[in-house]
């Protein structure tokens, strides 16, 4: 079974954002750059996946300019088969665009038998947790986003989502897309064999040129900078001061 | 021009988030002008009529037995439909796991583009612009849209409800949907209860979190006891999360959930920046913390300096004693 796996790359959730010179984007300077955290949880499900049928193959797609290149390798270090990278140099591509290339490409002969697509179910750079749904869409395949449990049942799937106080038990007919939640699975480490052979395996190189954005990015700024706060005391001898300002000056117990 | 509002219900009610969209639809027809339409699917209207007072002049309503579990193909025909009935400048949709799930379909069927999890609406020389939080919240993004109708998703507890003065010409039109229920290759077949009774962190007015600090998981019985003398949902730290002291589920943060509630209480929890992006647009944040140097007491509007093995346990008595007075 053929499961492509779309990953992206973002900037560490350890970053402290600094907007760049245009107004509009995150600074790159300084930032280390990772797989998407909830990528990886879709990484390792689709090698759990090839490695009890004992065939297929897990080949990761991902969108990006020549630095992406880094993310692509480490995806292959932790197991995938081989990876393919649309290269743009649009900085900043919104959802749809980037939906609109990985399907043309999930269309090609080469990915069309793809079973599961798989994906993170949001980035932690622009939290916007569309690129999945919108393949689906795209594709007319069925989708289940934010999944914390998966399993597979021949051509079919059933698939725990996440919603409001509970989780909804999905059964879904493959070929399907799918966005891992954390708590899926724990996600391996490289290994330095893996990482090894991750050298040798092969990353085709596409050039894609997006359609028009749909969305005109304005700007990026700091979030508005709260009120200084101050501590109220020490110890227990603080509770009743702290009581009083909750209920008397900021009204919320 | 028409705002449309997608109207979410669940279990035959209409959620909360949806009188929060429609607030907000309603004072943005002050600018873009137009009826704020609704559309709902539903297995039986879930008293619609109620929500003349919030705001809404006609809700479309989509039956269909199927629309009694989450039905995401179904639906979205009935919003698309509902779109090209209604022409809208906007369409308005909660950022639930529902609306998360359902907007970006809408968009990609539409061609159109979508600004999730938005905090802010405004409309700026007859465009709309919608401000939404990145990198859970280290950011703020603002964007425009390139064509029409404008989707936007609103983040839950930060939009006000319409004030009921709208009410009593509320139509309800039935909206035609194909939904052929035995073709769908996703079904919801049942919804387990993950934390029966208990609200949803991403919709909790107050929230009491631990961290590590706390040493084990066995030491939550005090934030537990915290939270139920408060009414208050409980959250917890990547690291705890990490160590497996509590599910994923209760994470607040840049991997786990973003959360906008009245009151965040952090007790134990230093505030690495991944944990303050995803808290810091609650409205008053106490921290509960020995460490003075915590970076958690940066954000927080009120901080205790001490244990929170002495601190909590007085704070939940007080509170339990205000109770017991009120």
């Amino acid at each position: 079974m053929l499961q492509v796996v779309c990953i992206k790359q973002v900037a560490d959730t350890e970053t402290r954002v600094k907007v760049a010179a245009d107004g509009r984007t995150l600074d790159p300077a300084g930032v280390t750059w990772i797989l998407n955290p909830y990528d990886e949880f879709a990484l390792e499900q689709a090698l759990r996946i090839r490695e009890a049928a004992g065939a297929g193959e897990v080949v990761v797609l991902s969108l990006g300019g020549a630095g992406v290149q880094t993310t692509i390798r480490n995806a292959l270090a932790l197991g995938a088969d081989r990876a393919v990278h649309l290269k743009t140099d649009t900085v900043q591509p919104d959802s749809l665009q980037v939906a609109r290339a990985l399907a043309a490409e999930l269309q090609t002969p080469a990915l069309q038998p793809a079973q599961i697509i798989w994906f993170g179910k949001q980035g932690v750079d622009d939290d916007a947790a569309q690129v999945g749904p919108m393949v689906a869409e795209l594709l007319g395949h069925p989708c289940v986003t934010v999944v914390a449990a998966m399993e597979l049942q021949g051509t079919q799937a059933v698939v725990e989502r996440e919603v409001e106080g509970g989780r909804e038990v999905v059964e879904v007919t493959l070929p399907a897309v799918m966005a891992a939640d954390k708590g899926l699975n724990e996600p391996r480490y490289a290994s330095l064999k893996g990482i090894m052979a991750a050298k040798k395996k092969p990353i085709e190189e596409k050039p894609v040129t997006l359609g028009p954005p749909a969305l005109e990015l304005l700007s990026l700024a700091p979030p508005p900078p709260r009120a200084p706060g101050r501590i109220v005391g020490q110890g227990v001898a603080a509770v009743p001061e702290l009581v009083r300002v909750l209920r008397e000056e900021a009204k919320v117990i | 021009m028409a705002i449309l509002v997608f109207i979410e219900q669940r279990d035959g009610k209409v959620r909360a988030v949806s009188r929060e969209a429609l607030g907000e639809a309603v004072r943005l027809a002050g600018s873009l002008g137009g009826p704020v339409v609704g559309v709902c699917a539903a297995a039986a209207d879930p008293g619609l009529a109620a929500l003349g007072e919030a705001g809404a002049s006609e809700i479309l309503l989509a039956s269909h037995e199927a629309f009694g579990r989450y039905e995401p193909a179904g639906i979205v025909q009935a919003v698309v439909a509902a779109v090209e009935k209604v022409k809208p400048a906007a369409v308005l949709f909660p950022a639930s796991a529902m609306g998360r799930d359902l907007a970006p379909r809408v968009a990609a069927r539409l061609g159109v583009g979508l600004a999730a999890d938005c905090t802010a609406l405004a409309v700026e020389g007859g465009r709309l612009i919608a401000s939404r939080p990145v990198y859970a919240g280290k950011a703020l993004q603002r964007v425009a849209f390139t064509g029409s109708p404008a989707l936007v998703s609103l983040r839950p507890k930060i939009f006000a409800p319409a004030p009921a003065h709208n009410g009593g010409t509320l139509v309800v039109t039935p909206l035609p949907v194909e939904v052929d229920a035995a073709a769908a290759r996703s079904r919801v077949r049942e919804v387990k209860a993950t934390s029966a009774g208990k609200v949803d962190l991403t919709e909790a007015e107050i929230i009491v979190s631990g961290g590590r600090g706390l040493r084990g998981p066995e030491h939550f019985d005090i934030i537990e006891a915290l939270a139920a003398s408060l009414g208050a949902t409980v959250g917890a730290s990547r690291a705890v999360v990490d160590a497996g002291w509590r599910s994923h589920g209760d994470q607040v943060g840049q991997t786990g959930k973003t959360v906008s509630p009245k009151l965040y209480v952090a007790v134990a929890i230093s505030g690495a920046i991944q944990h303050l992006a995803g808290m810091s647009s609650s409205r008053c944040i106490v921290a509960i913390n020995k460490d003075p140097d915590a970076p958690i007491f940066k954000v927080a509007d009120f901080g205790v300096v001490g244990d929170a093995f002495e601190v909590v346990p007085a704070l939940t008595e007080a509170i339990q004693k205000l109770n017991a007075h009120a």
